[in-house]
């Protein structure tokens, strides 16, 4: 075959740059932001789980639902008054469900990048170099589990439904106090973060081709899809809700907020 | 109305180079490109930068503003102060020709490493009969003018040269998606995502789509649907068991 030009020269140097990053705006608040909010939902969420004040009728405190020990914090707090596990469990009744949803945000595809940005600083901002001196993503183990996401979003329903129960019973209850609409605000935004997730969106129809041939599916996802595009915005809302509502209930159990319909 | 800007332009060949200063006059409405011109018509004859279409269409221009992935034709002087000192550099991740002009074939052999699209045996091409609501997810991935931005600032290879043999960037893996989600492509695509383009890599932080001049939603809409396409293939025992019970189809 003719060669009509010469090969050209290796060519292997980037242009030699000494700076981290030559960005001139505040790519550092965004994460320094975001670091500040995951941090504070994880340092409430092992003071909730160590708080014993659960429970104030007809409010269950988020964190502590479903209660499944036999303990006595989990007067009021469990599901149908089921306790599949026994009085021979000591540790703190929160940790045997918080796992699932911990999980689902942990794997979330959107905390995902928050927390590889705040944290792991991989990469901070888009165009700022990365500290580490090398990588492999989430190809080897520990980070290829963040694979399992969808099982999480499984139980992440099961939760969200829970949730939803609860709220519904407080806002049936009379005489309706504030506690009732908080818990109710919060369900919805937990559903609506659970619904957008991209594993729903792939399940529901996501891994089709032919949507055609699956009208309901596509509707489906059309509708997940909405959620989806604003996943961020429902994972902080809710996030911040559930911090609230399950402070909220835990103030209102321990009495320090008694106002009339509190 | 005119003014007198600072730029930094960097300036060099096969990597050598420095950050060398100049001054220059701006006019309303003018974009970073027209200054790259101006230099070259009154300062710098031999200043190197790739241009083509001057329209945000041809990808030719990407370079980094202020340390950030841009278009040069696209980015308006207006959206600067009249007394910043604007930075203009190569982009990152690609070995310079010189000045601002890189050697992109990394994008192009990674190119060639995507097998075509394949139709089913028997299907001509004209007998190919789509629903629109089949088709339009792919499509938006055709908006792509190949700047190469989006491969430029993702971090797996713009920190990491080792990477490259490993990872095809996003622009390619979306070319995977945009052709495992066709309806009438039959290549199995997903084990080779992972295990011969580095979908695995991607750590979904999103700054392909941050950069991108088409407003593709890279992430959400291609690496993130096909990183659970990969999930079903190799990490799901249900849905593999599914599959085999069922037989399920597409």
């Amino acid at each position: 075959m003719t060669q009509t030009t010469p090969d050209a020269p290796a060519r292997k140097q980037r242009a030699q740059v000494k700076v981290r990053t030559l960005r001139t705006d505040r790519w550092w608040l965004t994460p320094l932001l975001v670091f500040l909010g995951l941090s504070s939902f994880l340092i409430y969420g092992v003071w909730a789980i160590l708080d014993t004040s659960n429970f104030a009728e007809p409010y269950i405190a988020p964190f502590a639902a479903p209660c499944l020990t036999t303990q006595e914090v989990c007067d009021g707090a469990r599901l149908f008054g089921w306790a599949p596990v026994g009085d021979w469990y000591a540790l703190p009744p929160g940790l045997l469900i918080l796992g699932l949803p911990g999980g689902f945000r942990l794997t979330c595809y959107y905390y995902r990048k928050s927390y590889y940005r705040s944290f792991w600083l991989s990469p901070a901002a888009c165009a700022v170099q990365e500290p580490h001196g090398k990588y492999t993503g989430e190809t080897r183990f520990p980070l290829i589990m963040q694979n399992i996401h969808r099982y999480f979003f499984y139980f992440a329903l099961l939760i969200g439904a829970i949730l939803t129960y609860d709220a519904v019973l407080a806002v049936v209850h009379k005489p309706i106090g504030l506690g009732s609409w908080i818990l109710m605000l919060n369900a919805v935004l937990i559903l609506g973060y659970t619904l957008g997730c991209h594993s729903c969106r792939h399940i529901t129809a996501g891994r089709l081709n032919h949507f055609s041939r699956h009208p309901l599916r596509y509707r489906a996802w059309t509708f997940v899809s909405k959620l989806n595009a604003k996943h961020q915005q429902w994972a902080w809302a809710s996030m911040f809700s559930v911090m609230g509502a399950d402070l909220y209930v835990r103030l209102v159990a321990k009495g320090i907020i008694a106002f009339p319909f509190a | 109305m005119s003014y007198k800007a600072k730029f930094r332009i960097w300036r060099g060949e096969s990597g050598e180079g420095k950050l060398e200063d100049f001054t220059v006059e701006v006019n309303e409405g003018e974009v970073v490109l027209d200054i790259i011109h101006r230099l070259q018509a009154t300062q710098a004859p031999d200043l190197a930068v790739r241009w083509n279409c001057k329209a945000g269409k041809c990808g030719s221009c990407s370079v980094e503003i202020n340390g950030k992935p841009r278009l040069s034709c696209m980015t308006r002087m207006s959206t600067f102060a009249e007394d910043e000192t604007i930075t203009v550099t190569p982009m990152r991740t690609f070995p310079v020709i010189k000045d601002l002009v890189t050697d992109v074939s990394y994008n192009y052999q990674k190119a060639r490493e995507v097998p075509s699209f394949t139709p089913p045996e028997g299907v001509r091409p004209g007998e190919y009969r789509m629903q629109q609501v089949d088709v339009e997810r792919s499509q938006e991935f055709r908006k792509c003018i190949e700047c190469f931005m989006c491969n430029n600032v993702c971090h797996v290879v713009r920190d990491h040269e080792e990477n490259k043999p490993a990872f095809s960037g996003p622009r390619f893996l979306m070319r995977i998606a945009e052709l495992d989600m066709h309806p009438y492509d039959v290549a199995d695509r997903k084990e080779s995502a992972q295990e011969d383009h580095g979908l695995g890599y991607c750590n979904i932080t999103k700054c392909c789509t941050e950069v991108c001049p088409e407003h593709i939603k890279i992430t959400d809409n291609a690496l993130i649907p096909m990183k659970e396409r990969v999930a079903d293939r190799k990490y799901d025992p249900l849905v593999w068991l599914g599959s085999k019970i069922f037989k399920r189809a597409k």
